[in-house]
């Protein structure tokens, strides 16, 4: 066990919940969510472009709220919710932002897409009906270098009224 | 059900011009792969973890040029979790992407060229142990003097950064002459000169570089990685590690953002090949975003010289372009570079003389490379924004003076360029109306204004990166039972969707739906050579041959079927997944069936397609590069507020017209076109990739200014200004159904427009990229002061050019050969043997 380094050794454990399934967790203690996710967990659909706090491809949802999974330790998520975009689906069926995005070209390289995503759920769930400038607002932390932004913006605006309409049919 | 079974035309001629026939084509539409990006599930480089892998870090030089005396990693070795290290000594083969140019090793063996040159490398169970383990390799380094800029190396011929090139650390030097300039400007009314400098700028792509390579089961290699380039990557890795091209397999994976700078062979790709080799097990490596800033390949600095001889009413009589480039510390694209920043400037405007001279340096930077437009946007930023001067001094509406001299399609350039379709001047037109720009142009308040700039692009390079005769892009088809087709291409997905348009050019020949089409595209193992996405070469090139082979394939399922139904072939039509008879609708049979019918009577059916441009008519040295099937032509309109207190530029809108010959989804082509106009806001307004000196008491080294994405400026979504796309579809018949490229040329209007847009707001002119807030200041201070209203370089050093070799232009009776080269040094065929891997 001596000669084992430090960085090999799976000292640390959290139970957390994540899109929707409490599961337990072994890893190395320096370990960011992100790295716990895509590394201990296999869950690569979260990326990375610095890990730095610096492009927001990492962007996952901590308990509702969109964090930079890079700057997160995994050690502080234990007890808590994590949705990324793995868990966006369900039912075998896209959420609508997916297929809007998937739709009007809002995701090319698909690189910087699972943080926009997960950023843009967090929006629409905050605040249903955002206007243009709500959209760019939140989003302005998410770096993509392909879009150019504009059919990311008329994707999340409409998803924002496909789900309005599930939810006056829901009603 | 009536409405589709409308007959539709079954020869490929007549549905490449009959747009309303087209099911797939021309209609927007959720691209093959979207399900796959918006789900996570694209799988890229560093998405991939397999059993027993092993993390690679490289240990980079902290200089920016010194040799390496010694290098001792027992240390590091001796580490708990260390497998293994490499020197350069384990990889000594140069290797670079030009066969000009082969000045790279994987690892520096004796002599580091910039800070961030990889010196040795180290594999570990834990990429935190390799990192740490980084630090227990002790190298000796002799510093030797830094070359720190352009005119610093014309200064400082040793120490030699390199052993070849012109002379010193000149790497390549380029001179051109179309034509008696001179007399073209002694036929000038005005001669205009000016100097620009086009700062450089990088590709920023989200995904860090990553790679992961497996000795597989059978002893042979195969790497995934983040290439643009998976062919050349190929080729690169078989010279290197000396091991037969047969025996390795290169799997691009998607990109996750390329711009050009995953185009070259990286040192990184060749370390983790060696090491799985030699450890028989997965070796992966990421690179910090650090490292990808020190990794570039990006925008060359270029400082440009222009002279400009025009009749009264704007008419060009020759041009005289000369530019400073600076390369970084390896060849990379470099020579191609060097021709390019003087090869298009003749597809826009009629020039009859043209005299171009380039050159290229050494410096102890990252190498510089093909980044968005490769070369050309720094030449075409002086071209257009000298225009501007020029309408401006003849009190011409600029958008009238570039109609007046725009190029005719289908003509032969100065530099033996042939042009296809050119709609540069439907492009202004249209751009004038919708942009409202006769009632904005020196007509809005102080501090608004508008400017207007042209450019055109290559749609794919006439000439493979290494001499060779074969196709430049290959495809298969394999046709399923159960009516599903499989494509196999080489051509490498970067975000562009080229998955998408060889999905939907099968798709609408053939009558089936893209998503019934499976894709194996980017690997060397299972789909025929495709030389990678670069040059806006995809949709041309492995579109066409994606055309011919479903052609070829649709052929032989009209045979079978017609025999079967008793009507002749010529009548068939094949839509909505059916084959049937145009004048009897009902007659037919399903897709699925067609294909058991063809396979019943021919055996098992697949196809194959392949193009090779046509040959060009520049035949002088230097010729290879310029030409290209057809080019595209963009025009933009950027509005502009300035603020006069602290310099800040907005831009709230950008009008954009794209001559694209036609869109093939155009869903994707607008996101080509807004996506260019974002980077090319970038470039014009904060992107730079700058250098600063460590203090003295530490290692006055040049290192990057601010290798990190929060210091590297680049637009936000809260930047972006509303655009405004206009798609001027012509189909050129050189095209697949008709198409031209998109994924560069919007980027090139945008710079020159933006710099025309400020002086139209507050009547300085900012003759440099970026425009920042400091440099508009500057400018604005001189104007107060009654000095000229300028901001850019005011001298273009003295470089010993070369005598030019002269062609004459056509309209001279030239023959595309330069009446004074000197002969070959080498026969071709010995030039063949140097390039073989």
């Amino acid at each position: 066990m001596a000669t084992l380094p430090v960085e090999s050794q799976k000292t640390a454990q959290i139970r957390f919940t994540l899109n929707g399934e409490e599961l337990d967790v072994f890893f190395s203690p320096y370990k960011t969510l992100l790295e716990v996710l895509r590394e201990d967990l296999g869950h690569t659909g979260t990326k990375h472009g610095c890990e730095l706090g610096e492009c927001g491809a990492c962007a996952v949802l901590l308990d509702g709220k969109p964090v930079l999974s890079c700057l997160v330790l995994a050690l502080e998520c234990g007890g808590r919710q994590v949705l990324t975009v793995e868990g966006l689906s369900g039912d075998g069926k896209l959420h609508p932002l997916q297929d809007a995005f998937a739709d009007l070209g809002a995701a090319q390289c698909g690189y910087c897409t699972p943080g926009i995503l997960v950023t843009a759920k967090a929006l629409l769930d905050a605040n249903p009906h955002p206007d243009r400038d709500q959209i760019r607002e939140a989003l302005s932390g998410n770096l993509c270098r392909c879009t150019g932004y504009l059919q990311i913006f008329e994707a999340v605006e409409a998803a924002m009224v496909k789900i309005a309409e599930k939810g006056k049919e829901a009603h | 059900m009536a409405d589709q079974k409308e007959p539709c035309e079954s020869r490929a001629e007549d549905s490449r011009s009959n747009r309303e026939h087209l099911r797939v084509i021309g209609v927007p539409r959720r691209r093959v792969d979207g399900r796959a990006k918006v789900t996570g599930q694209t799988r890229f480089a560093d998405d991939l973890f397999l059993p027993r892998m092993a993390h690679c870090k490289l240990l980079r030089s902290p200089h920016p040029h010194a040799r390496i005396l010694k290098i001792d990693a027992s240390r590091a070795l001796a580490r708990p979790g260390v497998y293994l290290v490499l020197t350069g000594k384990d990889l000594p083969i140069q290797y670079g992407i030009l066969p000009v140019s082969q000045d790279e090793q994987a690892l520096c063996l004796d002599h580091v060229r910039h800070v961030g040159d990889p010196v040795a490398a180290v594999v570990a169970r834990e990429e935190l142990t390799a990192f740490e383990a980084l630090d227990l390799i002790d190298v000796d380094y002799e510093i030797l003097t830094t070359i720190a800029d352009s005119e610093e190396a014309l200064a400082t011929p040793e120490p030699r950064i390199h052993e070849y090139g012109e002379e010193g650390n000149i790497h390549k030097q380029v001179a051109l002459e179309f034509g008696n300039v001179e007399q073209g400007f002694a036929e000038a009314d005005e001669i205009f000169e000016d100097t620009f400098f086009y700062q450089g700028n990088t590709h920023l792509p989200i995904e860090q570089h990553a790679s992961v390579a497996i000795k597989d089961p059978d002893g042979k290699l195969t790497i995934w990685s983040s290439t643009q380039t998976p062919h050349y990557l190929h080729r690169a890795l078989a010279k290197v590690l000396e091991m037969p091209a047969a025996h390795i397999r290169v799997i691009a994976t998607p990109n996750g953002g390329g711009f050009g700078g995953k185009s070259d062979p990286f040192n990184h790709e060749i370390v983790v090949a060696k090491a799985a080799l030699m450890l028989d097990r997965p070796v992966k490596i990421c690179l910090t975003r650090e490292e990808v800033f020190y990794c570039h390949r990006g925008r060359h600095p270029v400082l440009m010289k222009f002279k400009t001889g025009v009749k009264k009413d704007g008419t060009i009589t020759g041009v005289h372009l000369q530019t400073l480039i600076d390369g970084g510390a390896y060849g990379s694209y470099g020579v191609a570079s060097t021709y390019y920043a003087g090869a298009l400037q003749t597809t826009t405007y009629h020039i009859p003389r043209y005299r171009y001279q380039g050159c290229r340096t050494f410096t102890n930077k990252p190498p510089c490379g093909p980044k968005r437009g490769h070369g050309t946007p720094q030449p075409r930023f002086g071209q257009e924004v000298q225009l501007d001067k020029i309408a401006e001094k003849l009190q011409r509406d600029p958008a009238d003076l570039r109609l007046h001299i725009v190029e005719m399609p289908n003509t032969v350039t100065a530099n033996f360029l042939r042009l296809g379709t050119v709609n540069l001047a439907e492009c202004i037109r249209r751009l004038v109306k919708v942009s409202d720009w006769k009632n904005k142009f020196r007509k809005l308040p102080e501090g608004h204004g508008v400017g207007l700039a042209c450019s055109a692009y290559l749609t794919g390079a006439g000439l493979p990166i290494y001499w060779n005769k074969m196709p430049h892009s290959g495809v298969q088809l394999k046709f399923d039972r159960g009516g599903g087709v499989t494509i196999f291409c080489g051509a490498t997905e970067i975000g562009q969707g080229s998955d998408d348009v060889l999905a939907g050019i099968v798709a609408e020949v053939l009558g089936i739906d893209p998503f019934d089409i499976r894709l194996f595209t980017g690997d060397t193992d299972l789909g025929p050579v495709d030389l990678g996405s670069y040059s806006s070469r995809v949709t041309l090139m492995a579109g066409n041959a994606a055309l011919q082979a479903a052609e070829r394939g649709k052929t032989l399922l009209a045979e079978a079927v017609a025999l079967k139904l008793d009507v002749p072939k010529e009548r068939l039509c094949f839509a909505d997944k059916r084959v049937f008879d145009s004048s009897a609708p009902d007659k037919g049979v399903g897709f699925a069936e067609a294909v058991c019918l063809a396979e019943a009577r021919f055996g098992t059916i697949g196809t194959v397609g392949s193009y090779t441009p046509p040959k060009s008519p520049a035949l002088y040295k230097g010729g290879g590069v310029g030409p290209s099937p057809t080019y595209s032509y963009s025009a933009a309109v950027v509005e502009v507020e300035v603020n006069p207190i602290t310099g800040w530029v907005h831009v709230p809108k950008v009008w954009i017209a794209h001559d694209i010959g036609r869109a093939l989804n155009p869903t994707l082509v607008r996101g080509q076109v807004e996506g260019s106009v974002y980077m090319g806001l970038g470039e014009a307004l904060m992107e730079e990739q700058e250098f600063r000196r460590l203090p003295k008491r530490l290692s006055h080294a040049l290192v990057h200014k601010f290798p990190s994405m929060l210091e590297y400026k680049s637009p936000t979504s809260l930047d972006m200004p509303e655009v405004v796309t206009e798609l001027i579809e012509d189909p050129d018949p050189r095209g697949p159904f008709g198409a031209k490229e998109v994924g560069q040329g919007p980027l090139l209007p945008i710079m020159p427009a933006v710099a025309n847009a400020v002086y139209d707001a507050v009547g300085v002119r900012i003759d440099e990229v970026p425009i920042t807030p400091e440099k508009i200041m500057t400018a604005l201070a001189e104007k107060k002061a009654g000095r000229k209203p300028r901001f850019g370089p005011d001298h273009f050093p003295r470089v010993n050019w070369p005598e030019a070799l002269r062609v004459p232009p056509p309209w001279e009776g030239g023959d595309g050969s330069a009446v004074n080269d000197v002969h070959r040094e080498k026969p071709r065929a010995a030039k063949e043997r140097v390039l073989a891997p």
